[in-house]
């Protein structure tokens, strides 16, 4: 194996919560668990709790991008703990996480050369493309040799704006995280589990409260939990005041508190009514053992083999949906069946699996001996950066 | 007096900024030409290494004589293609595809899986024949960036690219399917 060390970057902070960070510490830890020795570069704010595989790519700083805040770091400081770190690293791969980020993303493709591999996870807006930066940007981007989108939409944003192609390889699941979790069952009530923001229609709360007077008249021992950042107060209509604490909104919570609850339902339901393109929370929600019940979207049924490892129900109908909840709630041979073939399927989007597929795109772009370098031509900016005692520019 | 000198500077400084445009984006295609050296070699590689692989599940002994000699021929001749013309290669290596597929259909593959090293062998010509499309794909991302900057005005006019020949994609037919993959 000529692939040992590898090195990742993250663009946001490490602190933060989010998608991208929680992909790239997956990744990391389930290459290391394959032999490979992994560092990841990002932004931290404080370095002192670190795990000892991430570098610290200097003090974020919190700027609007893409729509929300976002805690990056750049300028001379952070471009020379990039460099620092390629130079120490000597890594045989570099994998960049969303490099457009003006970040430590942008910064290692515009500071490194040698075998660079990029995952693009979000879809961006066409005019920010387009911006004065961009050319700057594109140069840096070309140095890339492989590409991988995480999603559809993130693949169409790539072809679209930046040209070429890129291999689809979603997001994994690590499997083993939520079967640790101890499963605590509350003996006498059956819980239903709704995950995802409930500001955002396309995420189909509304779906599941119009299928709850069904529900509760028919088991009066159900409850249900709504986890999602978001206002309440816009349901006020649909929440019957008698229901009481049998609907309990909780507000937004973290990865370990999101594995412990799905560990501790009955039922995940996914109710929502498009826009989905993966449908990962399905592929966790069977890591944890859950019966799930989701709307048949093509991304979910695809998921669920087409019902075989949950239940699937027509789009927005509440009706049916609420069928589907008291079908399972009360046959709890044919939940214990879903979770039997919820755990073979899963094992599809487990990491194990899903990173052999990365481990090809490193070997596909790697040629025998070659390391990740720094690259100091042309960039005036770099020069003055890479400028530090021992090194020469021209040697490079 | 002024006027005139004010005009010289606009020029010079116009030129100069032209110029520093042609640099950028000769810098720019001799990145991708380089890039393309690399995946180039890339590819070469993955591509011998499936022919390998391939010779060795022929000479496994898990495969009738009939299969046997039909991809080992094929995978000979990919071998032997690396001196000819390119498209010769890809040529060979896409009938090497083909006949791959052709002996490996799904009973072939539940047999081969039921042998003792059988699963071993075929996860490794699936890797390879994997490693051919992954590194051919990204070889052809590079080329495509790389024509698309040639062929712009100032890359042609100023002769930016010198005399590295126009890259070509390589078009194998390289998706091996092997259908069963637990």
């Amino acid at each position: 194996m000529s692939i040992k060390r590898i090195g990742i970057v993250c663009p946001y902070s490490w602190d933060v919560p989010g998608g991208v960070r929680s992909h790239v510490a997956d990744l990391a830890l389930t290459l290391q668990s394959k032999g490979y020795e992994v560092s990841v570069l990002a932004p931290v704010e404080d370095p002192d709790t670190l795990p000892d595989y991430v570098f610290d790519g200097g003090r974020p700083i919190a700027v609007s991008y893409n729509g929300a805040v976002a805690r990056l770091s750049f300028g001379v400081r952070a471009t020379r703990r990039v460099r620092q770190w390629i130079r120490e690293g000597n890594f045989d791969i570099v994998h960049i996480h969303e490099p457009v980020a003006p970040s430590s993303s942008l910064l290692t493709c515009w500071a490194a050369r040698g075998p660079l591999v990029a995952t693009w996870h979000s879809s961006h807006e066409r005019s920010r493309m387009l911006s004065a930066g961009y050319y700057v940007a594109q140069t840096a981007m070309e140095k890339i040799r492989g590409r991988i989108a995480v999603s559809e939409a993130a693949r169409e944003t790539l072809v679209r704006h930046i040209g070429g192609d890129a291999v689809l390889i979603p997001n994994g699941v690590r499997v083993a995280d939520f079967r640790d979790q101890e499963s605590v069952s509350l003996e006498g009530t059956q819980k239903i589990l709704f995950l995802g923001r409930i500001d955002e229609p396309r995420k189909g709360l509304e779906v599941l409260l119009r299928a709850l007077p069904q529900v509760f008249s028919a088991l009066d021992r159900c409850e249900v939990i709504v986890a999602g950042p978001g206002d309440q107060a816009e349901y006020q209509d649909l929440v019957d005041p008698s229901w009481g604490s049998r609907v309990n909104f909780v507000g937004a919570i973290s990865d370990e508190e999101k594995r412990r609850t799905l560990r501790q339902v009955d039922l995940y339901v996914a109710p929502h009514i498009g826009g989905e393109s993966f449908g990962i929370v399905l592929a966790e929600a069977m890591a944890a053992g859950t019966a799930v019940v989701a709307s048949d979207l093509p991304a979910f049924d695809q998921v669920l083999q087409s019902g075989k490892s949950g239940k699937l129900f027509p789009v927005g109908d509440s009706e049916a949906l609420g069928r589907s909840i008291i079908e399972l709630l009360t046959d709890a041979d044919q939940r214990q069946a879903l979770v039997a073939a919820g755990n073979i399927r899963v094992m599809d989007f487990d990491w194990d699996h899903v990173v052999q597929d990365v481990i090809a795109v490193y070997e596909a772009v790697h040629t025998a001996g070659e390391k990740v370098k720094e690259d100091l031509r042309g960039q005036v900016v770099g020069r003055f950066a890479g400028r530090s005692p021992g090194l020469s520019e021209e040697q490079i | 007096m002024t006027l005139w000198m004010a005009f010289t500077a606009m020029f010079i400084l116009f030129v100069a900024f032209f110029i520093l445009y042609l640099g950028m984006t000769a810098g720019r295609i001799d990145r991708l030409h380089r890039r393309i050296d690399v995946a180039l070699i890339s590819l070469d590689s993955h591509l011998l290494r499936r022919s390998g692989v391939t010779l060795e599940l022929a000479s496994s002994g898990f495969l009738d004589p009939a299969s046997s000699v039909l991809i080992s021929e094929a995978a000979h001749a990919a071998r032997l293609s690396t001196d000819l013309s390119s498209t010769q290669r890809d040529r060979a290596e896409s009938e090497l595809t083909s006949a791959i597929n052709a002996v490996l259909d799904l009973e072939e593959v539940e047999l081969i899986q039921s042998e003792v090293g059988g699963r071993e062998i075929l996860e490794e010509c699936a890797a390879a024949s994997r490693r051919v499309e992954l590194s051919r794909r990204f070889l052809n991302d590079a080329v495509r960036a790389c024509v698309q900057l040639r062929q712009q005005r100032s890359a042609r006019w100023f002769h930016l690219a010198g005399h590295t020949p126009l890259p070509q994609t390589r078009e194998i037919y390289d998706h091996v399917d092997i259908s069963d993959r637990n």
